[in-house]
């Protein structure tokens, strides 16, 4: 069985400007780094790979320096390792990156192996959609199970997989037949750490490049010319100054009071 | 049962036999080890091994250390007395100390009968020391009672051959035996007086047995001695002559490519010398007595992991010289040889152990080679520290926080950027200085500092990377050799020449690592710097206690410990309130450290009493209004420590916030 584990390049959020004029984000000289979430996507599916022994590739969508990310996943372990990357993909929003993560899902299962699970993160740190993982799913008719935060059981002879989904306040246990498509929590897991050697063996390795002459989709249907939805606007709210009440210190009674006052007066307070 | 060479001869040839067949078969083991330069400074080695070793100059710095020089002066001098013994044994009519001319023979005589009543005397105070309170627990060894048996058996006989050839030749002269006594008191003031009351009757008998109890205890003990900690006292001397000559503040680097390993996974790793340290420890205790991590109930014990050095290496040695793999793994088990992975997370790299130890053992080196085989190739370590390993990698600090956001401690101050050609100093305000909100204080105070003194500094800004301590001290060699580069790199390109620091650890990696990259720095730490600038009278203190009342000063690590910088902060304190600090107990060489260094500043502490505490309470018995700091780590864990002991009227205040404060405005 082969797992894939989809990971995108994202621009370390944590440096990232918003340019007012376009209203894009500013990239120039903020350095990259796998998205968080797709990390313990990564890191399950090479846990599985210790368990189970199945095949694990790692496949992202990117411009051609996004080959670091890949070799990061190498580094950690990953069988194989394939951009997807190609000036016709360039543009493309959740629907158009589902459809060429799902061509590739296709193609590993054709010429690889069967594909038993896809994993993914959550979503993106830098999109923030959540949108992709489903797409894929929806693209190749698997089974989603969204927010894993456990993957309680895995019975490969059965080809069933029973998950843990963390919602808002509660957690669903849910039971899928494979091949399935997960989108993962940080919970879930705790990444590993790259061994020396093998961050070196990746480092010669060239990653593969699967371009659309590889993967064949019409070009109307991928990239910009594919993308029902673009971006009108993006912007940092701006933050309303608060207001100090009162003094909590020298008068914490009277001051909860006041703020109980603020809060029913807002509409805020069940009562 | 006389004395007679044909009994002798074939004895001691099997007991000298048995003492080759055991140096051989251990200190053979040492060839396992992997190359390493220690040759070279011949003469200063020379000086080091005649001031440590013959001179035991760090043996001596505790109260027992002088019974310890006893026995080793007086075994230097019996040596004289066995060599005699020994050929005497073998030729006993040719060779006899009282054949030499006679004012020597006198000499000789008298220095032998001193010399084994202080060994005697030595050893009996030892004995008693290890009954009434050892250096530590396990000190209390049948080995070392059966040893010091020994040699006090040795030295008793050597009295009772002395004394009955005394008596026996007074008996045969016919001599006023007054006279002769009298006399012969004071050549061997103990001997003769032995002599005065043997009785007459049985003397050659009672010679002839104290002969063979000295002839036999000598074997034994030659024997004995390779196989047990005694070996001392063949290794410590070399291990003396073939020490450090610089401090071990640093780890050597390692080539990074395909197909190598890391660090040390079993002990043929080490270095020969690293091996021999091994047979040179006297498991004396004394590292173990000053070590952070062991005096607070951590698992990490660096007598310990000498020992289970030489036992993991006594162990696995013959299958190792066969080139066949090891059956005893060196990492895991905390039984007798194996390091207990715990434990080798404990060590704070604070250098104490390797201060103490009278023979230069690096035990720190060897803990740090051992992370980085868990680090490198295992990628196994405490949880916390994949986050720090991570953030160190991909933003150049330990918090993960922008590298943009490396200037914001600037704030209002006009802090102009490093010009090589125009600015003298760059100071590298390090990652506390940059974003610990409580260590930019301190930037901002030695700012001002530098800036009344017109000082011309400037900082690298956005460009400043952590200077890699924490991942080196940690074992994450390979992220440390890229930020190395990096800077090193950055510093050249800078044309930097002179650096000022406000945290030990950038100072000491930039000082002494970054020296193995090619870049020779002069780096000062602000302490040195700020007390220079005080000397030469640019900043113009009013000598004023202020708000900061009585203050103690704890010394960092790694800048008192491994850099020698003592006296600097001393000085600043004193220059800026008037009055030098009070010292703790544990101050200077012998200070204890705060917990952070060695990357624990980014682990948790779950085993034992926390190391901070120890500290802070040990700050508070001298009852101070204000801990002075000379490091950000220092700060942070005397900051939690006294918020933890509810101390919090108790301030913490960086050198240089105490210099800030007595500048006349």
């Amino acid at each position: 069985m082969l797992i894939v584990v989809c990971i995108k390049q994202v621009p370390d959020t944590t440096q990232v400007q918003i340019d007012p004029v376009t209203n894009t984000l500013v990239r120039d000289g903020i350095p990259f780094i796998v998205n968080p979430y797709d990390t313990h996507a990564l890191e399950e599916a090479l846990r599985l790979k210790d368990r189970f022994g199945c095949r694990v590739a790692a496949i992202s969508m990117g411009p051609p320096n996004a080959e670091g990310t890949l070799k990061k996943a190498l580094a950690l372990g990953v069988d194989h390792a394939i951009l997807l990357s190609d000036r016709v993909f360039g543009g493309a929003d959740t629907l158009a990156t589902s459809k060429v993560l799902a061509a590739a899902i296709g193609k590993l299962n054709r010429d690889v192996d069967e594909v038993g699970l896809v994993l993914c993160g959550k979503q993106t740190i830098d999109g923030d959609t959540a949108q992709v993982g489903p797409g894929i799913a929806s693209r190749l008719n698997y089974r989603q199970l969204t927010l894993v935060d456990k993957i309680v059981t895995l019975d490969l002879a059965a080809k069933k997989i029973r998950v843990s989904r963390k919602l808002e306040g509660r957690h669903e246990i849910v039971e899928a037949p494979l091949p399935a498509m997960l989108t993962v929590v940080r919970e879930l897991n705790r990444p590993r750490y790259p061994k020396v050697a093998m961050r070196l063996a990746a480092a010669e390795v060239v990653v593969e490049v699967w371009n659309n002459q590889v993967l064949q989709l019409e070009e109307q249907s991928i990239g910009l010319k594919g993308s029902p939805t673009w971006v009108s606007k993006i912007f940092s709210p701006e933050r309303v100054k608060g207001e100090i009440l009162g003094d909590g210190l020298a008068d914490p009674a009277g001051t909860a009071a006041l703020l109980i006052e603020k809060l029913l007066a807002k509409d805020m307070l069940p009562l | 049962m006389t004395p007679n060479p044909a009994l002798f001869a074939p004895l001691l040839l099997v007991a000298l036999a048995v003492f080759t067949w055991g140096c051989w078969k251990r200190l053979s083991l040492i060839t396992l080890g992997k190359p390493e330069e220690r040759g070279g400074s011949f003469v200063v080695r020379c000086g080091s091994m005649f001031t440590y070793a013959f001179g035991q100059k760090r043996v001596l710095a505790k109260p027992f250390g002088f019974n310890h020089f006893i026995i080793f002066w007086s075994f230097l001098i019996l040596m004289v007395a066995n060599s005699e013994f020994i050929l005497n044994g073998l030729f006993p009519r040719v060779i006899k100390l009282n054949r030499l001319p006679f004012e020597l023979y006198v000499t000789l005589a008298f220095l032998i009968d001193v010399a084994t009543l202080f060994a005697l005397v030595a050893v009996v105070v030892a004995a008693l020391r290890r009954l009434i309170a050892p250096p530590y627990p396990e000190a209390r060894t049948p080995e070392a009672f059966f040893i010091l048996g020994l040699i006090g058996s040795l030295m008793v006989a050597s009295f009772t051959i002395n004394a009955s050839e005394l008596a026996s030749f007074l008996a045969a002269s016919g001599v006023d035996p007054v006279s002769f006594l009298a006399a012969a008191r004071k050549v061997m003031p103990v001997a003769a007086r032995l002599a005065a009351q043997l009785p007459t009757l049985q003397l050659e008998l009672i010679h002839d047995v104290a002969w063979w109890v000295h002839a036999l205890a000598l074997m034994a003990f030659v024997c004995y001695l390779p196989n047990s900690k005694h070996m001392h006292i063949l290794t410590a001397i070399p291990n003396c002559f073939l020490r450090r000559l610089e401090k071990p503040n640093t780890q050597p680097r390692e080539i990074f490519a395909v197909g190598n390993s890391y660090g040390v996974e079993q002990v043929d790793g080490y270095s020969w010398k690293d091996l021999l340290d091994t047979f040179a420890c006297t498991e004396c205790g004394r590292c173990q007595n000053v070590c952070p991590a062991h005096l607070t109930g951590k698992p990490l014990n660096p007598r310990g992991v000498i020992h289970d050095i030489k036992v993991n290496l006594l162990d696995n040695g013959a299958a190792l010289k066969a080139g066949k793999g090891v059956h005893k793994a060196l990492i895991g088990e905390a039984a007798e040889g194996g390091i207990s992975e715990e434990a080798i997370w404990s060590c704070t790299t604070c250098g104490a152990c390797m201060e103490a130890c009278p023979v230069f053992i690096e035990q720190m080196p060897k803990l740090v080679e051992l992370r980085r085989h868990l680090v490198e190739n295992e990628a196994r370590f405490p949880e916390e520290l994949l986050n720090l390993f991570e953030n160190m990698e991909s933003r150049s600090n330990p918090w993960g926080i922008a590298p943009s956001e490396r200037t914001k401690w600037c704030g209002q101050l006009d802090v102009k950027p490093f010009n090589g050609d125009t600015t003298e100093y760059l100071l590298f305000v390090g990652c506390a200085g940059s974003f610990d909100s409580r260590n930019k204080h301190v930037s901002v105070a030695l700012a001002q500092l530098l800036d009344t003194a017109g000082v011309s500094w400037g900082i690298l800004g956005k460009d400043e990377k952590c200077c890699g301590d924490s991942v080196r001290r940690l074992g994450n060699e390979f992220v440390f050799e890229r930020m190395a580069t990096e800077n090193v790199a950055t510093f050249r390109e800078r044309g930097v020449k002179k650096v000022i620091t406000q945290c030990p650890h950038c100072f000491t990696t930039l000082k002494n690592d970054y020296r193995q990259y090619g870049l020779e720095l002069e780096v000062i730490h602000h302490s040195e710097f700020l007390r220079n600038l005080v000397r030469d009278g640019r900043l113009p203190v009013e000598k004023t206690t202020g708000e900061l009342g009585s203050t103690v000063f704890h010394d960092s690590c790694y800048l008192g410990r491994h850099n020698d910088v003592y006296d600097a902060p001393r000085a600043v304190i004193e220059a800026a309130t008037g009055t030098a600090p009070s010292e703790m107990e544990r101050n200077r060489g012998a200070a204890f450290c705060c917990g952070a260094g060695g990357g624990r500043m980014w682990m948790e502490e779950h085993v034992g009493e926390r190391i901070n505490l120890t500290r802070v309470n040990e700050a508070l018995e001298q009852k101070p209004d204000t801990i002075c700091v000379a490091c950000p780590y220092c700060m942070t864990m005397f900051e939690d420590g006294l918020k933890d002991v509810k101390a919090e009227n108790v301030k913490v205040r960086d050198v240089a916030e105490v210099m800030a404060e007595a500048l006349l405005r």
